[in-house]
């Protein structure tokens, strides 16, 4: 549906997009994830008109996108501040879009009305925005932007500006929305949690560059690159290289077992990940094999426990989660392993 | 006497009362005794009887008001709000676009733009003013450019479009500066959002732009339509005495015909009608 090809943009020296190529679907839900600086927003801008591409193309059902009007675009916007209309009522501003396209007063009265009830926001329609609270400026904004029927909505962190527990209620109303009114999504966000609880596909953006195009499980168990291993969602990184086909050889830590996303040919570089959830805990007396550490800090979050062991050669502490509280005490030596299959063995990037 | 100071602890509320009474003490001192009590003796005047060289006679009189309504003095009036508000509407005219592309200039060519506006106040009022009978006069500059593109010389100078232009020229930066930072203000993205929902620039200009700087619109007015409707100067020396404004009868009424009262009635009058259009200005920003 829409298909963006080889798209650069500089801003002087800064290269803000180099040679970008995607592929979204009809009615999909699709992210672009990327820490702050990495070009994601400025794609979201070239697809909405705001910006211009030093190359590369952008269609939308193979209609070329670039050489028309912001205006004249059948793309909505959702701006990260929302950018709703402060002079103008709720209903107003949901309005405006209509009203742009000429359409009989009837027909905008009924139109808004039902999007207000979507949203769940009839009551406040008569409000002006500075009246009422983020989520509901969030909900209004969403409103304005679905009104117009848009063949793709864009939105530019849609939740950021909300508290934890809004956000969380948002990102269902979300999903629930995508899923009624059908349009493709395509949302910026430098969160990883929400690209992975909204998205059908994610795009991991690093420098201007997609490292990464896949669905949330494939993108959290199978990262390409050490990019992605360490963006998305947290994780145990070892580097070395390949002893065997299931055998990693560090320096350190000696061999440790994972499997190889492809190919690899023995003796090359490469990173061995393991997420926190997939590492067993033991009690330092256990025989076999497995790293050796002691116990830093144990952080309780309900549901789950983060246990950051210190193993001698690294840096930065490993981390374990575990389900419900934990027995274990800091300073209790432990021992780490896990299962071959929990592993991944990644090849190392140039 | 011995005042002890740590014996009764002041309340924080009083301290604070007191410390903003001490900074307020200059200001307000300044306003009482340089602006409210010359504008009591100036609403006292409009009461009483002239005196024969200039004063007042304290004994009372009506006179003075009905004489306002002397459609000769009317008339003065209406030319006045005629002027001042053609320069006020032309210096919107103008200073709109001008605000609006300052405030789209990169950070550091905005500073140099503003100072610019800012630049003709570091020159003396009055010899700008005379700067413009240069411009203006049957041989000045106008009119010897006229002559060089082979057509008729016009008659510029002493006129009332002299003094609208004098006026304008005066009192456009005071309609800039207002403009510029209402303008400069507004989110950019509120008119991106207005073009991502189908509006033209113009549209965006019309819906979004314009009724969210309306306040600056005001200030800007008013900023140029409170000095020129009581100026004397520049109808002077650009209207050559024909063309007369409330200010220039006030003067007159002072200092030529010694009629103190009815100077100051005239002056009441100026007065009421700017303070009309002060309380129009502040429930339009109100509203807004």
């Amino acid at each position: 549906m829409l298909k963006i090809d080889g798209v650069t943009r500089r801003f002087g020296e800064v290269t803000a997009l180099d040679g970008v190529s995607l592929e979204i679907g009809q009615g999909e839900f699709f992210a672009l994830l990327g820490p702050s600086g990495c070009g994601k927003t400025t794609l979201l801008r070239i697809i909405a008109g705001f910006e211009t591409p030093d190359s590369g193309t952008v269609t939308l059902d193979g209609e070329d996108l670039l050489g028309k009007q912001p205006n004249r675009r059948p793309i909505s916007l959702m701006f990260q501040s929302y950018a709703l209309f402060p002079h103008m009522t709720v209903a107003k501003n949901i309005a405006y879009g209509l009203e742009r396209e000429k359409l009989s007063r009837q027909e905008i009265k009924q139109r808004v009305g039902e999007v207000l009830e979507t949203v769940g926001l009839t009551a406040h329609a008569g409000r002006k925005p500075q009246h009422l609270s983020g989520g509901q400026r969030q909900r209004v904004a969403l409103a304005r932007s679905i009104v117009k029927r848009p063949r793709l909505l864009l939105l530019d962190e849609p939740l950021s500006a909300l508290d934890k527990k809004v956000r969380a209620d948002m990102q269902l109303e979300l999903k629930r929305l995508q899923n009624e009114v059908g349009i493709t999504f395509v949302v910026v966000t430098h969160d990883q949690e929400e690209a992975m609880s909204l998205a059908d596909r994610i795009a991991v953006f690093d420098h201007g560059v997609v490292r990464q195009v896949d669905e949330p499980v494939t993108l959290y168990e199978r990262p390409h690159t050490r990019f992605v291993a360490d963006f998305v969602g947290a994780n145990n990184l070892f580097e070395g290289a390949l002893a065997a086909e299931d055998t990693l050889a560090t320096e350190d830590f000696g061999a440790l077992r994972g499997r190889p996303l492809r190919a690899l040919r023995t003796g090359s570089k490469a990173l061995l990940g393991v997420r926190p959830e997939r590492v067993r805990l033991g009690a330092a007396a256990a025989t076999g094999g497995g790293l050796k550490g002691s116990v830093l800090d144990v952080s309780f979050y309900g549901g789950i426990s983060h246990i950051s062991v210190s193993v001698p050669g690294r840096l930065k502490p490993v981390l374990v989660a575990v389900q419900g509280a934990s027995e274990v005490k800091p300073g209790a030596e432990v021992t780490l392993d896990w299962r071959t299959d929990d592993a991944v063995i990644i090849p190392v990037d140039q | 006497m011995k005042v002890s100071i740590e014996a009764r602890p002041v309340s924080p509320s009083r301290g604070r009362r007191l410390g903003a009474f001490v900074f307020l003490a200059p200001g307000l001192t300044y306003l009482i005794v340089l602006l409210l009590v010359p504008l009591a003796l100036v609403l006292s005047y409009t009461v009483f009887q002239r005196g024969r060289f200039g004063g007042v006679v304290y004994e009372f009189t009506g006179e003075n008001f009905a004489r306002l309504f002397d459609p000769l003095y009317l008339s003065v009036l209406g030319t006045s709000l005629k002027i001042a508000g053609l320069a006020t509407l032309i210096a919107l005219l103008l200073g709109y676009p001008t605000a609006y592309l300052i405030a789209q200039l990169p950070r550091k060519w905005k500073t140099i733009a503003l100072v610019a506006i800012v630049l003709p106040f570091w020159t003396n009022f009055i010899i700008r003013a005379y700067a413009w009978i240069i411009l203006l006069s049957g041989p000045g500059l106008v009119n010897s450019g006229l002559q060089a593109l082979g057509l008729e010389p016009v008659e510029l100078l002493y006129n009332e479009g002299a003094v609208v232009t004098g006026l304008l020229y005066s009192y456009l930066p005071l309609m800039v500066l207002p403009l510029y930072a209402a303008i400069e203000k507004l989110d950019p993205q509120l008119r991106e959002a207005s073009a991502n929902l189908g509006a033209s620039a113009f549209t965006t200009f019309r819906k979004v732009t314009l009724p969210l700087t309306v306040p600056g619109v005001m200030t800007g007015c008013l900023f140029v339509f409170v000095p020129s409707f009581g100026n004397f100067v520049i109808p002077e020396i650009l209207g050559g005495g024909k063309t007369a404004m409330v200010g220039n009868l006030i003067r007159t009424e002072f200092l030529k015909a010694r009629d103190w009262p009815f100077g100051s009635t005239l002056a009441l009058a100026l007065i009421a009608v700017l303070l009309v259009l002060l309380l129009a200005q502040a429930w339009v920003a109100r509203r807004a």
